[in-house]
């Protein structure tokens, strides 16, 4: 028996890790390193109803145990993803989750209702948290009204299942994740990036050149181990959980705060090979601390009041 | 193609102010590299890699030459490093300079800063080519030139400085006419003299490479992105660069 399956709402995963939205791309790059079906599952780079060209240069900037970006949705558009990047995906054998994101509710709708046509993805990612993009769907990620109206519509626009991604910029992470489940999200990904800033000395002015950007690596994972706790807690919908994800440790520790799939985000700058290596290192792992199968340790972590 | 390898540091040492060259070593690397291309370096205690421009190349003994100037934390950090010490890189990365249909021409090298080291195994593959090379180099002040004699030896070399402190005093732009005839340029740099360069040279031939603020290093984050002068959109400067044809790309 495999040990590392777990089975969520339109994905049967092989291993509960997948490289996290819009730090693998379309997978291509990767593929060149190892072979792609060794993932659980690949979560695209957000797709947006016409292409964006993103933001100006610098998007990135290093942190202390961490990286902030402001790429801003850069993406051909969803019709260009679904006819070039999703039949390379396909050709490997592992769930692939497409991340929907817009700056309207009508445009949420036309990308979800575009994947409809293509038997290869199995689920949506909706990312109503990008931080980057003056109207990139944070607007309806912050607010628990907003955010039950998107998923509600992009529900209806799509066959498949839909996973919410959270931000962790609010203030009550399990207002909005119950506000969105109420609203029939199939599961949650969290968290997205925390907003930030870095002022370059030099220059005397925000290195970014969006000013802020999103803070990711392993600074954020106290906050998203916090995050999905609690969130855990009030929901029955799975979590698929990240934010500064590096290590088989990581991921059980993400595991046992209640999330039942991990995603890997900043660490695949670094290490191109995280993800296959966090798969070969998770059985030993999961032994280690006295957990049979990854399914065995989902929120074992969670202590009951 | 680029991979994840582990490289041994042969050598180090200063050879300007804030300017560090390392010598490698490495098979793969050593044997597979092109002029232009780069390594992405994993620098202990950071999140990043850093990319750094390959200077040169020497087959024989399986080495990779490189050049840094200590700017931040990182760099300072691999500043520390000694020799038997091995660095993890990913390697060779990025589309170099293109070379092949430059036979029986006159060809300019124009560098700037620290921008100078790829052009140095670009030219050295050039004049094994029996080309023949006119190279300008710029630096802020005296205390920043390096590779003065390595050019030299490949033809006709102005060392420029913006002080006046070595060399011509001004910009490398100044003393272009200087250098007289030539066919095409290559030219990295700042991007201030990237500009200044292509405007001058207008209507030239010429291939320029770019740097920036990575994530990946590989093409994926689309971190590194230059607006592109045709198409509208951006190219990526890792995996289409980091070298461009002078025309393709808006700076």
């Amino acid at each position: 028996m495999n040990n590392l399956a777990v089975n969520l709402p339109g994905l049967e995963l092989k291993n509960p890790i997948m490289p996290a939205s819009g730090c693998f791309a379309f997978g291509r790059e990767y593929s060149k390193f190892y072979d792609l079906s060794k993932l659980g599952a690949v979560m695209m780079k957000a797709a947006t109803g016409t292409e964006r060209f993103g933001n100006p240069t610098p998007r990135v900037a290093e942190t202390a145990s961490g990286m902030l970006n402001a790429i801003g949705l850069q993406n051909p558009g969803v019709e260009k993803i679904i006819e070039n990047e999703v039949p390379f995906l396909a050709n490997y054998d592992t769930s692939i989750i497409a991340n929907i994101a817009g700056s309207t509710l009508e445009e949420y709708e036309k990308v979800a209702n575009a994947f409809n046509q293509t038997d290869d993805v199995h689920a949506l990612e909706l990312n109503i948290s990008c931080p980057n993009v003056k109207e990139g769907g944070i607007q309806f990620g912050t607010d628990p009204g907003m955010a039950a109206k998107v998923t509600e519509a992009v529900k209806k626009a799509s066959r498949l299942p839909v996973y919410v991604k959270l931000s962790p910029n609010v203030t009550n992470v399990v207002e909005m994740a119950k506000a969105v489940e109420a609203a029939g999200a199939d599961g949650l990904s969290m968290i997205n990036t925390l907003t930030g800033m870095q002022i370059h000395l030099p220059s005397k002015k925000p290195l970014i050149a969006n000013q802020t950007g999103g803070l990711s690596g392993p600074a954020i994972k106290p906050v998203a181990i916090r995050m999905i706790y609690e969130v855990k807690q009030h929901v029955s919908i799975p979590i698929i959980g990240m934010g500064g994800v590096s290590t088989a440790e990581d991921v059980l520790e993400f595991l046992l705060a209640g999330a039942s799939a991990v995603a890997v985000g900043t660490a695949n700058f670094n290490n191109p090979y995280v993800c296959p290596e966090i798969i070969e290192a998770l059985p030993e792992t999961l032994q280690k601390y006295g957990f049979d199968s990854v399914q065995d340790a989902i929120g074992k972590g969670i202590v009951q009041a | 193609m680029m991979k994840k390898e582990k490289v041994l540091i042969n050598s180090f040492r200063q050879i300007a102010l804030d300017t560090i060259e390392m010598v490698v070593e490495n098979a793969y690397i050593s044997q597979t590299a092109k002029p232009g291309q780069f390594l992405h370096v994993s620098v202990e205690g950071h999140m990043l890699r850093r990319p750094i421009s390959i200077a040169d190349i020497n087959k024989e003994k399986n080495t990779i030459t490189i050049l840094f100037k200590v700017v931040g934390s990182g760099t300072a950090k691999l500043a520390t490093l000694t020799p038997g010490m091995s660095l993890d890189v990913l390697g060779p990365n990025g589309n170099g300079f293109q070379i092949d249909d430059q036979q029986k021409s006159t060809i300019l090298l124009i560098g700037g800063g620290i921008g100078v080291p790829p052009l140095y195994y670009l030219g050295k593959t050039l004049a094994e080519k029996n080309i023949e090379i006119i190279s300008i180099l710029g630096f802020q002040t005296k205390d920043y030139v390096f590779y003065e004699e390595k050019f030299s030896n490949l033809g006709r070399n102005y060392v420029v400085t913006d002080d006046g402190s070595y060399g011509e005093k001004g910009f490398v732009t100044d003393v272009v006419k200087m250098a007289g005839d030539f066919d095409s340029y290559y030219s990295c740099g700042p991007l201030p003299m990237l500009k200044a360069i292509t405007t001058k040279l207008k209507g030239k031939p010429g291939m320029i490479s770019l740097e920036e603020r990575m994530g990946c290093g590989v093409g994926a984050c689309m971190a590194c992105v230059i607006p592109t002068k045709k198409s509208g959109g951006y190219k990526k400067i890792c995996s289409d660069g980091p070298v461009f044809h002078a025309e393709e790309v808006s700076l």
